[in-house]
């Protein structure tokens, strides 16, 4: 944390003389350690484990043995452990299955939105009861009232008061075997297995029986479910739960430690005292946690895990508790104001977007070379034969369920669809809907290597994708660029492998896939020197724009205090310059045009509920093409070609017309746009955007978002709580009113940052009582947590969560990636090769790749790219500090010195992110080209359980829910690099040296 | 007792975060040219570890400092005025290149203008000395970041002197600590004792010890001089060169660009009012332990009034009094007593303090339960041993050190009580010898830590060096030489204002 959140940082060093006790949890001795009161350093990659036995050891004694008033009601009205999930009985035992819906009651209303209800059971009359929050009360169908998505403690039909019984152990109905997933004892070659005789643990769970409408159903409480999960015993005579901690059962704190290596008793102590300290403070326990996490495959355990132990303890919304997960802050304050202007949304809706990830996985191609079969990661509990065995089949299916973005998205040229569909007299959507299910119409993704689906033209902006970002660099170098690359492995036709069943296997692989790559820096980053283009941009102090983030109160500016030098200019005029340009060649080439457009389901909108109770595959033949239900949502966008640069540069009449909108939430915006009409005055060309008001220079677009955003407009952050005000039934005007009349403008803030205004957008407020932390809002105003539920979740019930052993959050070891062997030994150079884990921290000489080459940083560290290994480690392979070495795989090859560590724990070595390779790189035995970037030894590995949508939280989102470019389960061979080659023009590359493919 | 002022510096090593901060805009602000890429007047250097330049503590190679005669006696380790001449020509302890680093640049250009290769260019290193392309980097200014480098090699570090070290190598016992440095201003300065020209002086008005560049003629003595190594030679100019406090922004009541860039918000500036008669006598003291006793004596209260009255009397302003009032390193240094100086031993009397740091519990200390001791955690079970710290701040003095360390541990859990209503936390303030008032003053310093609170700079009086009137108007007119007083010394054709018949007019104000 102090490495990455600097500027932060002694805020949390400062908060220990308030008395605040801190624990690191880092598998080396990490900077921020050294602040810490104790170190616990788990094994890379086990976090999960650690935080399992946490939440045992809570869960024991602050919810079994004896019981806290405080973490009760919290859990009770904040989270779903009242909730009722039914029980599938399978042979002798029952598995946990969905959560009980509305519609499962006998008698339930016929609407559609009962079937997105869930249940628990009153206290007081231990009958059913249907809380309000629910997903079903966000959107009401037909009649059905508004305002009843809060979460206040009502029958949702009744609005009677009703209290949600925790556990039903005390008035059950039965006792019964409960079936649970186990992956702890998964061999994984080098992470150790807690082999506990399979691969399912059976727990004895109290349930009731209930009478619903598809017949009798034993269903338990999450918290019972959670309770035998954990494994702590309940005097049920259960063999098979932990009498205690020192039991080697899941998930006890000597169970732990034979995987993470740390000592039960310091899992014990932490626990104890994280609760203890979260009773006496009703919540003021904080777990700070960083991105690094993603870069792990299974990381929603290690992130859920954590969660558990906050939600138990009552600590999400409490100022000075919860969670306080610091990721980037490449998201922004006000957000309703950036979004209609970066998408365009005063002229066009919906916008095409598309998830990174998936996208650069089926471009680079690869897909072609996966390893992982998908089935190895079901649950033992699920049927194998529903699902595919390639990742892209699942991606393709999530697509083509309208789960995910595509891009290309059909074969067809999107502009003459939709002539073809008026001459068909279909609407759009029957037009699309048919000829998917009739195969006439082609989903892109279907064929990514059919040279008509090719991405064609990419522009880089604000990221360095091939020097930093893209995961399974030298793919992209080979597949999408088509030039020299280190790519060692082969693909699967080229060894025989389980070809995908939904993608089409072209044998030959393409190579240069893009025509045309552009990318916009102020530095030479990789990007840069791949391009064939590169538009030099403006730095901080030479233009003018917004500085936010969703994690600082402030709004800050950038000024222009001196001019862009040579030909650089800043963004916003090097695309208006584009867009003027693209405008008058289009004459004549494209006119006013209508574009079909595919969008998937999105998050926040009456769309996610999709499929309530199971997964249809309409390309299966298990249910109708329904665009919006069970396919991408079809829309007619009409576009201007001609007129592109004229609405570039003004603010367009469909924000009058539709108002705007974020996180569900519509409002009007008329009186804005007045506003901006005259602050930044109307266009008096005559044409299309006469009269409208202008968006000429930069300061005009801060000025368009700031007045558009709640968060810097009094008035609309009022209007935006008064129409969440009208779904949840409540007041939450209060929150904005004192500051209705403020209209932070961008003068305002260069004269001094001001802070943000609060909204209904973030679940924080700004106050001058409390901090600004995430679930505030939902635990003091009611505002439902945006989840099936309506509160934070323990449980996952969606199938493909339940089926990849996810419902509840356990261990899962890292994947084997399967990229070592078949190079280890098989290239030697005459020195010894280690193996070790290949960790990506988030560097301190730069901010990702920017800094990279500073000289001061590249001073004050190494001169050039590191990667630090243990000191035994380094012994092992005769490695001493500042040698050259060689990491590789069949991925690719990096070439670096290494720096020799104690701090490093045996067993990993870690390569900070991201340190590009154009300073001070020689080149790589392996590969005989020029050593690589960090990412050159890893590739994008996906999860088909990040690819649900459609399903209440688990919907679409921009920079929201998506398949996650995980990186950290790679390992990698060591060794010294023994000949030393700088690759420039005076011993150029060994042509005998081209890509040989490991043998 | 002759009372005079100085601006002096307290750095909190328990709030280090290592983030450089201060290196890198000191270096923006003073030492990017050529001749000084490799100085950094401030520099962080990450413990254990040998620092910069290599060695740096370990005055049996490097002779820095002083050492007391069996007379009682002080003398520069490596000589009186005699040896300094004798080895003028021929300094056996100077410090080379390679002891600091080769200060180096890449070939950035080469990305630009690459020819089409058959892989991607690369930017290589080239010396700033020689300007030659580097084959490999070896060393560097942090070179031992966050425990770069073998324990073999980075436990030479001088402070694991009587300490157990061996054990320190594992992976499981590792501890570390930041060290940021800059030049210590010292009350008994080697380098003044040791330049042969002179050219070295300490000023009366703030103790800020400069290097006049006319007098300078680079015979570097005071580099060896300086056991702290904290002057530079530049290898352009030919003469050496230090820390300067940043005394133009001192001068207007700023403080120096290190303290108010650092964003760990760890660094107070403050006055003190010391007795510049008794410096000989408390740099000559018997026992090195006795050093920081010694040193802390030479304060004076401020508050009391025949020190005010005194201070007056010998010529220190009004504004500095009450500045040392209100010192926040007087706070830490003398009343609270947690901060302490670097390297007393070396008898140079530092006026540049540090707070220890606290760090976790050592892990087979938490196996089972903390030891505590009273209240509080004992300071033996956290992870850097005592005798380490005590090593670099109190000539080996371990009690001072467990002292300080257990006051900010019995802040914290005072605080703690409270927060968890445990307790009303005053056992704790009993056990370490603080007061209620105390302790919250320290909070107020050391956690909320106010810009106001932590520079206590009193403004300098100009008008005692010099008069200003005169330069009004003029600034901003350069006749050649820069910001000119205004009055031209060379006419339209080069010359003096020549045969020009000047009236004499009666100065009214100059």
């Amino acid at each position: 944390m102090p490495q990455t959140r600097t500027p932060d940082a002694h805020f949390f060093v400062e908060a220990r003389y308030n008395g605040t006790k801190v624990v690191a949890v880092t598998p080396d001795y990490a900077e921020v350690s050294k602040l810490s009161d104790l170190w616990l350093h788990p094994k890379q990659g086990t976090d999960s484990a650690l935080a399992m036995a946490l939440g045992h050891v809570v869960l024991k004694e602050f919810f079994l043995d004896r019981q806290v008033p405080y973490f009760e009601d919290y859990t009770r009205r904040y989270t779903d452990l009242p909730m009722l999930v039914r029980l599938r009985q399978e042979g002798g035992r029952y598995v946990p299955d969905r959560y009980v819906r509305q519609s499962d009651l006998k008698g339930a209303p016929k609407s559609s939105s009962a079937d997105w209800k869930t249940v628990a059971l009153s206290e007081a009359s231990g009958d059913p009861t249907v809380p309000r929050g629910s997903m079903g009360y966000r959107w009401p169908k037909g009649n059905e009232p508004e305002g009843h998505w809060n979460l206040e403690e009502k029958d949702g039909e009744t609005g009677e008061e009703v209290r949600l019984t925790l556990s039903t152990i005390t008035n059950r109905d039965d006792v019964v075997p409960v079936a649970y997933p186990y992956f702890g004892g998964q061999l994984n070659p080098r992470f150790t297995e807690n082999d506990q005789g399979g691969d399912v643990l059976v727990r004895r769970v109290p349930v009731r029986r209930l009478s619903l409408a598809d017949g009798e159903t034993l269903v338990a409480t999450v918290f019972d479910l959670l309770c035998g999960h954990y494994g702590v015993d309940r005097g049920l005579d259960d063999p098979a739960t932990a009498k205690s901690y020192e039991d080697d059962v899941p998930y006890t704190p000597a169970w732990q430690q034979t995987i993470t290596g740390v000592p039960a008793a310091q899992a014990i102590q932490v626990a104890r005292e994280f609760a203890n300290n979260a009773e006496k403070t009703k919540g003021r326990s904080m777990v700070i946690i960083g991105a690094g996490i993603n870069h792990w495959y299974h990381q929603d355990m290690t992130y859920r895990g954590v969660i558990n132990l906050l939600m138990m303890c009552g600590t999400i919304g409490r100022s000075g508790g919860g969670w306080a997960h610091y990721v980037g802050q490449e998201a922004l304050r006000p957000l309703a104001g950036w979004m209609t202007l970066a998408f365009a949304r005063d002229w066009v809706r919906p916008v095409r977007q598309m998830n990174g990830t998936s996208f650069f996985y089926a471009h680079s191609d690869q897909w072609r070379y996966e390893k992982i079969d998908a089935t190895e990661l079901l649950s033992p509990l699920a049927d194998p034969s529903r699902y595919p065995a390639s990742m892209i089949d699942f991606n393709v299916k999530a697509e083509r369920m309208g789960w995910l973005p595509s891009a290309p998205q059909l074969e067809s040229n999107s502009l003459t669809l939709v002539r073809e569909a008026e001459k068909s007299r279909k609407t759009p959507a029957e037009f699309v809907a048919g000829g998917l299910k009739a195969g006439t119409l082609k989903l892109s993704c279907e064929d990514p290597d059919n040279p008509i689906n090719f991405p064609r033209n990419l522009f880089i902006w604000r990221s360095n994708l091939f020097g930093s970002s893209g995961k399974g660099h030298e793919y992209f170098l080979k597949h999408f660029l088509g030039t020299r690359n280190g790519l060692q492995g082969k693909d699967l036709g080229e060894t025989d492998g389980v070809k995908p069943q939904e993608v089409v296997w072209r044998d030959a692989a393409p190579e240069g896939k893009l025509d045309l790559v552009v990318t916009l820096d102020f530095r030479m980053s990789s990007s840069c020197l791949y391009s064939d283009i590169v538009l030099p941009t403006a730095t901080w102090y030479e233009k003018n724009d917004l500085n936010t983030t969703d994690m600082h109160t402030f709004v800050h500016p950038l000024s222009a205090a001196v001019d862009p030098v040579w030909e650089s200019k800043s963004d916003w005029e090097t695309y208006k310059a584009i867009a003027k340009r693209f405008s008058e060649l289009a004459q004549g080439h494209l006119g006013i045009e209508r574009d079909l457009v595919l969008s998937p389901i999105k998050h926040d909108t009456p769309g996610e509920l999709a499929q309530p109770l199971d997964v249809k595959d309409w390309k299966k033949g298990e249910c109708e093409p329904i665009p919006g239900v069970t396919a991408p949502q079809v829309s007619v966008v009409e576009r201007d070609y001609p007129n592109t640069y004229k609405r570039f540069t003004a603010l367009g009449p469909l924000i009058d017309k539709l108002g705007n909108e974020e996180k569900g939430v519509e409002w009007e915006t008329l009186e804005e746009v007045e506003a901006l009409a005259g602050l930044n005055h109307r266009v008096t060309e005559p044409g299309v955007t006469e009269g409208r008001p202008r968006l000429d220079t930069d300061i005009d677009a801060a000025e368009t978002i700031l007045c558009l955003a709640p968060e810097t407009n009094g008035k609309v952050a009022v209007k935006g709580w008064a129409a969440l005000g009208e779904k949840t039934g409540r007041d939450h005007t209060h929150l904005a009113k004192p500051r209705e009349d403020e209209r932070i403008r961008f003068r305002d803030i260069q004269a001094q940052p001001r802070k943000v205004i609060t909204t209904h957008t973030w679940s924080g407020i700004q106050s001058e009582e409390q901090t600004y932390n995430a679930g505030y809002l939902n635990v003091t105003e009611l505002i439902p947590w945006r989840t099936l539920t309506g509160r934070q979740q323990f449980y996952q019930d969606h199938q493909w969560m339940r089926d990849f052993g996810e419902g509840f959050a356990l261990y899962r070891p890292p994947v084997d990636t399967r990229t070592v062997n078949d190079m280890l030994g098989k290239r030697s150079n005459g020195e010894k090769e280690i193996v070790l884990n290949f960790i990506t921290p988030h560097q301190k000489w730069g901010i990702h790749s920017t800094y990279t080459e500073n000289l001061i940083m590249l001073t004050l560290s190494r001169g050039g790219p590191i990667v630090w290994i243990s000191e035994i480690d380094a012994k092992a392979a005769g490695i001493v500090d500042n040698d050259w070495v060689e990491l590789f795989n069949i991925n690719g090859a990096i070439a670096v010195r290494a720096v020799v560590s104690q701090r490093v724990q045996q067993g990993m070595c870690l390569m900070y992110h991201a340190q590009e390779k154009i300073v001070n790189v020689p080149g790589s035995q392996i590969t005989g080209q020029r050593g690589g970037i960090h990412n050159s030894v890893t590739r994008t590995l996906l999860k088909p359980t990040h690819m649900i949508g459609g399903y209440a939280q688990l919907s679409y989102s921009f920079n929201y829910y998506g398949t996650v470019g995980s990186n950290r389960d790679e390992f990698v061979i060591v060794r010294k690099l023994n000949e030393i080659k700088w690759l420039d023009h005076s011993n150029p590359v060994d042509p005998a040296h081209q890509q040989e493919p490991a043998q | 007792m002759k009372i005079r002022a100085q601006i002096a510096m307290v750095l909190n090593l328990d709030k280090c975060i290592g983030c450089h901060t201060c290196s890198v805009t000191c270096k923006q602000v003073w030492t990017s040219r050529q001749g000084m890429e490799y100085a950094w007047f401030n520099n962080v250097e990450t413990k254990p570890g040998i620092g910069y330049p290599k060695d740096w503590e370990n005055q049996e190679r490097w002779q820095g400092g002083w050492r007391r005669k069996k007379n009682g006696k002080i003398v520069p380790k490596q000589g009186g005025k005699l040896t300094i001449l004798a080895k003028i020509f021929a300094n056996p302890a100077l410090p080379e290149i390679d002891d600091y680093y080769e200060p180096f640049t890449f070939d950035y250009e080469h990305l630009q203008k690459a020819p089409e290769l058959e892989t991607a260019p690369v930017a290589r290193p080239l010396s700033l000395v020689s300007g030659r392309p580097m084959e490999k980097i070896e060393w560097g200014p942090n070179w031992e970041e966050i425990l770069g480098g073998e324990f073999s090699k980075r436990s030479q570090d001088y402070n694991f002197e009587a300490v157990q070290k061996d054990i320190y190598g594992q992976f499981e016992n590792t501890f570390m600590m930041y060290l940021p440095r800059l030049c210590e201003h010292c009350l008994n300065p080697a380098c003044v004792a040791s330049c042969p020209s002179g050219s070295i002086y300490k000023r009366e008005e703030d103790g800020i010890v400069l290097i006049d560049q006319d007098k300078c003629r680079g015979w570097r003595m005071c580099v060896s001089g300086c056991p702290y190594k904290k002057i530079y030679y530049n290898w352009t100019s030919g003469k050496a060169e230090k820390c300067i406090f940043c005394y133009p922004r001192i001068e207007a009541g700023q403080p120096t660009v290190c303290s108010e860039t650092c964003v760990g918000r760890i660094r107070y500036l403050g006055v003190f009012l010391y007795d510049a008669d008794g410096i000989e006598a408390a740099a000559s003291v018997e026992d090195e332990q006795d050093l920081y006793e010694a040193q802390l004596k030479l304060f004076l209260d401020a508050n009391d009034p025949e020190v005010a009255r005194q201070a007056a009397a010998d010529g220190v302003p009004d504004n500095w009094i009450e500045a040392a009032r209100r010192s926040p390193v007087y706070k830490m240094a003398v009343d609270w007593k947690i901060a302490f100086p670097l390297h007393p031993e070396y008898r140079t009397l530092p006026m540049v303090w540090y707070v220890p740091p606290l760090s976790p519990i050592q892990s087979h200390a938490n196996a089972g339960a903390i030891e505590t001791v009273g209240e509080i955690p004992d300071v033996k079970s956290l992870r850097i041993p005592v005798r380490y710290l005590a090593n670099l701040l109190t000539a080996g003095a371990e009690a001072p050190i467990v002292s300080a360390l257990e006051r900010l541990l019995a802040m914290r859990t005072h605080y703690r009580q409270r927060q968890l209503g445990e307790s009303d936390g005053m056992a704790v303030l009993e056990q370490v010898g603080l007061s209620l008032a105390e302790v919250q003053e320290m909070h107020r310093y050391l956690a909320i830590a106010n810009y106001e609170d932590r520079f206590v700079i009193p403004t300098s009086h100009k008008e005692t060096a010099e008069d200003a009137y005169g330069m009004k108007g003029a600034c901003g007119f350069s006749f050649g030489n820069g910001c000119d007083a205004g009055e031209p010394h060379s006419s339209l054709f080069g010359g003096q204002m020549g045969r020009r018949k000047l009236t004499p007019i009666r100065p009214l104000d100059t």
